[in-house]
């Protein structure tokens, strides 16, 4: 009999090309997705080299990173340098041939939202992107990887990559989710419960009653954040609801290879005997919606909570961490979140800019009008989102309500910290994005990381507010 | 790719968790398409006051000592974040050559090793106490870092093992080019994927 395994097991050793020893193998890389920031570099370096793209037939390119994200737009960018490495990847993906979803492409939007939408991403393949929210795929069950660019060039040039296995953790969510209480707080809620590095060494499953009845938008949003507590990759096991959101999309097999390719994909669930290094075990029911207080997604607390106070922190490091923290977000400790008045609003990226977030924040926002004074935006995650959205109406009720409705775009995630078009600085921004790092989204600019809903919920009202006292 | 067999000198300490790689690199300072160039907006929204190149005093690398560093002591989860690799390359221009942390995330761990960068893990414990005595001595305590005998020998003299993954560590120690050693394997990849063609046609056909 074979050892019971786990689903990372599964798709890891179904590509292991070479056991170079001490748990590091050469593993074949099915699908190398770059955009116009690393992949520009790490062509421009293989072309300096005089190396050749291994399998073109499995490179994609995508502008997503530095273009502009106004209605109209062209290859002109706020980002200082941005369009210098549009048209330098645009002229080298063409030269090699790379299947490129341009900016005016219908097709075109993020990375890792068009890469499931379009049926490039599959369950079982092993994907790399020069990101590192490349995590989000394993949303539909691909192991899929950021990287760097000497990796991408690694990749492009002998379709493989050289990496150490990952230990195995599984993370089960059970219970019920509440009222308002989605994808992102569970997750944000799960990295404040075991830490910005909880991760470190481990491809996470995410499993559990929540998770199987989750959408694969949510699934997706989950995965997206497996790089903010460290972790490897996140990976959720393909399942009937999988099958459904990939067939008939344009990359997904089609007829006998598609019914081949889904029984195969029913073979990959982890066994149930197999071995996880590491477990966490998360009651929904315990799950308010959740916001950040401070530079780390680990700054997280239910959004009717408060400033933690750093002269509770368990030892002298956390308490620096905290204190350093709380300089930056210009908070007292004790504050009630809810207090904290905003300057902006963004809904988007690769993490929440999906048609269920812009349906569930449309749901908010219907009928109300964002608050004086509030600069509010939203970024479709591909142009196909977009254009769905505005067939159901909801980019009227976006703009009604007083928010910019946007082209598709790392957009406002990116933007600001890159020097483009961002937020000033003492500004607090919620955000649905997964980064509040200190500067992300523009120098001294303070993100409050959290759901779509809650983010529509604050925009209303100008503060920080919880989505289940407002209603919609 | 430049060797990386033994180093000593001067480590600053740097001890703060979770120093991501937008604090390294920040995004803005990402101008050019070459691998070069970077050290100068290494750490950039700390290193420097406000838009301009006025250096910040407070700052670690802006002090006299530490300004030659060739190794960096930080605490858990060094370079979360962002996959850039620039982070990787800023370091290696500022003139670092080795970061010693309890921890690091595994994008920027990576990274380091395809540019001669050694990252190494220690106990907690001695990383601090690393950091003391950098501090303690105000950089005139020097650090050696020996690959080939995966030593760390602090000012104070105590020596620490680390481990390091054998193939990461040939490489550094001959400055192979990743993509040069892999291309040799150019059979066992071709036999793998005319297998797969069979097994998995769908990754190969749409």
């Amino acid at each position: 009999m074979k050892k019971p395994a786990t689903l990372v097991d599964k798709i890891w050793d179904s590509h292991v090309i070479m056991d170079m020893g001490q748990n590091t193998y050469l593993i074949h890389i099915d699908r190398n997705f770059q955009h116009e920031l690393t992949g520009a570099t790490s062509l421009n370096g293989i072309d300096k080299a005089g190396r050749k793209i291994r399998n073109v037939e499995l490179a994609f390119g995508v502008m997503d990173h530095v273009l502009d994200t106004h209605p109209g737009r062209g290859d002109e960018t706020p980002i200082p340098g941005g369009t210098g490495f549009i048209r330098e990847f645009r002229q080298r993906a063409i030269s090699h041939g790379i299947r490129l979803f341009d900016i005016d492409d219908p097709d075109q939007g993020i990375s890792h939202v068009i890469s499931t939408e379009l049926g490039i991403a599959l369950p079982g393949c092993t994907y790399v992107c020069g990101d590192s929210h490349t995590c989000t795929i394993g949303g539909i069950g691909a192991l899929a990887f950021g990287i760097g660019s000497s990796d991408a060039e690694h990749v492009f040039t002998t379709q493989t990559i050289i990496q150490t296995k990952p230990k195995n953790m599984r993370v089960t969510f059970n219970g019920k989710l509440g009222k308002e209480v989605f994808a992102k707080d569970m997750v944000l809620f799960l990295i404040a419960r075991i830490g910005a590095a909880g991760g470190i060494e481990h491809a996470v499953e995410f499993t559990g009653p929540v998770i199987s009845s989750l959408p694969i938008d949510g699934r997706l949003t989950i995965c997206n954040m497996a790089v903010e507590f460290s972790a490897r990759t996140g990976i959720v096991a393909p399942d009937d609801a999988t099958f459904e959101y990939l067939s008939g999309r344009r990359f997904a097999p089609k007829g006998e290879i598609w019914k081949k390719a889904v029984a195969y994909w029913r073979t990959l669930p982890s066994d149930p005997e197999a071995h996880f290094d590491k477990e966490v075990d998360i009651d929904c029911n315990e799950i308010s919606p959740q916001v950040t207080w401070g530079t780390s997604p680990e700054h997280s607390v239910a959004v009717d909570g408060r400033v933690p106070n750093p002269a509770q922190a368990p030892d002298s490091h956390s308490r620096m961490t905290m204190e350093r923290a709380i300089a930056y977000i210009g908070l007292e400790p004790g504050t009630a979140l809810e207090e904290v008045k905003i300057d902006a609003a963004f809904i988007g990226s690769c993490t929440n800019a999906r048609l269920s977030d812009l349906r569930e924040a449309a749901r908010i926002l219907k009928g109300r009008k964002v608050a004086p004074g509030i600069c509010a935006v939203c970024s479709p995650g591909s142009h196909q989102t977009k254009l769905r959205a505005e067939s159901e109406g909801i980019d009227r009720i976006f703009r009604e309500s007083g928010f910019e409705w946007r082209e598709s775009g790392c957009s406002m995630c990116m933007s600001g910290g890159a020097g483009g078009e961002g937020f000033s600085p003492g500004q607090h921004v919620l955000s649905t994005t997964n980064r509040n790092f200190e500067d992300r989204q523009g120098r001294g600019v303070r993100s409050h990381l959290a759901s779509p809903v809650t983010v529509a919920a604050s925009a209303i009202t100008g503060h920080i507010t919880d989505p289940r006292k407002i209603g919609g | 790719m430049e060797k990386f067999t033994r180093i000593t000198g001067i480590a600053a300490p740097l001890m703060r968790r979770n120093i991501d790689t937008d604090a390294i690199m920040p995004g803005k300072e990402l101008p050019k398409f070459e691998k070069t160039s970077y050290g100068n907006r290494l750490f950039g929204q700390w290193r420097y006051i406000d838009g301009n190149r006025k250096e910040n005093p407070d700052f670690i690398l802006n002090q006299p000592p530490f300004r030659k560093a060739i190794i960096l002591l930080a605490d858990a989860n060094f370079g979360c974040g962002s996959s850039r690799e620039v982070a990787v390359w800023a370091l290696a221009d500022f003139g670092i050559r080795c970061i010693i942390a309890p921890s690091f995330a595994p994008i920027f761990f990576n990274n380091c090793f395809k540019n001669g960068l050694l990252p190494v893990i220690l106990h907690d414990r001695q990383v601090h106490g690393l950091a003391r005595q950098a501090e303690e001595s105000e950089g005139r305590g020097l650090v050696t870092v020996d690959l080939e005998s995966c030593k760390v020998t602090c000012p104070e003299g105590q020596i620490y093992h680390f481990d390091v993954n054998k193939l990461y560590r040939e490489m550094l120690l001959q400055g192979l080019d990743p993509i040069d050693a892999t291309l040799r394997y150019e059979s066992k990849i071709a036999a793998f994927q005319e297998k797969d063609r069979v097994n998995r046609p769908w990754i190969y056909q749409y």
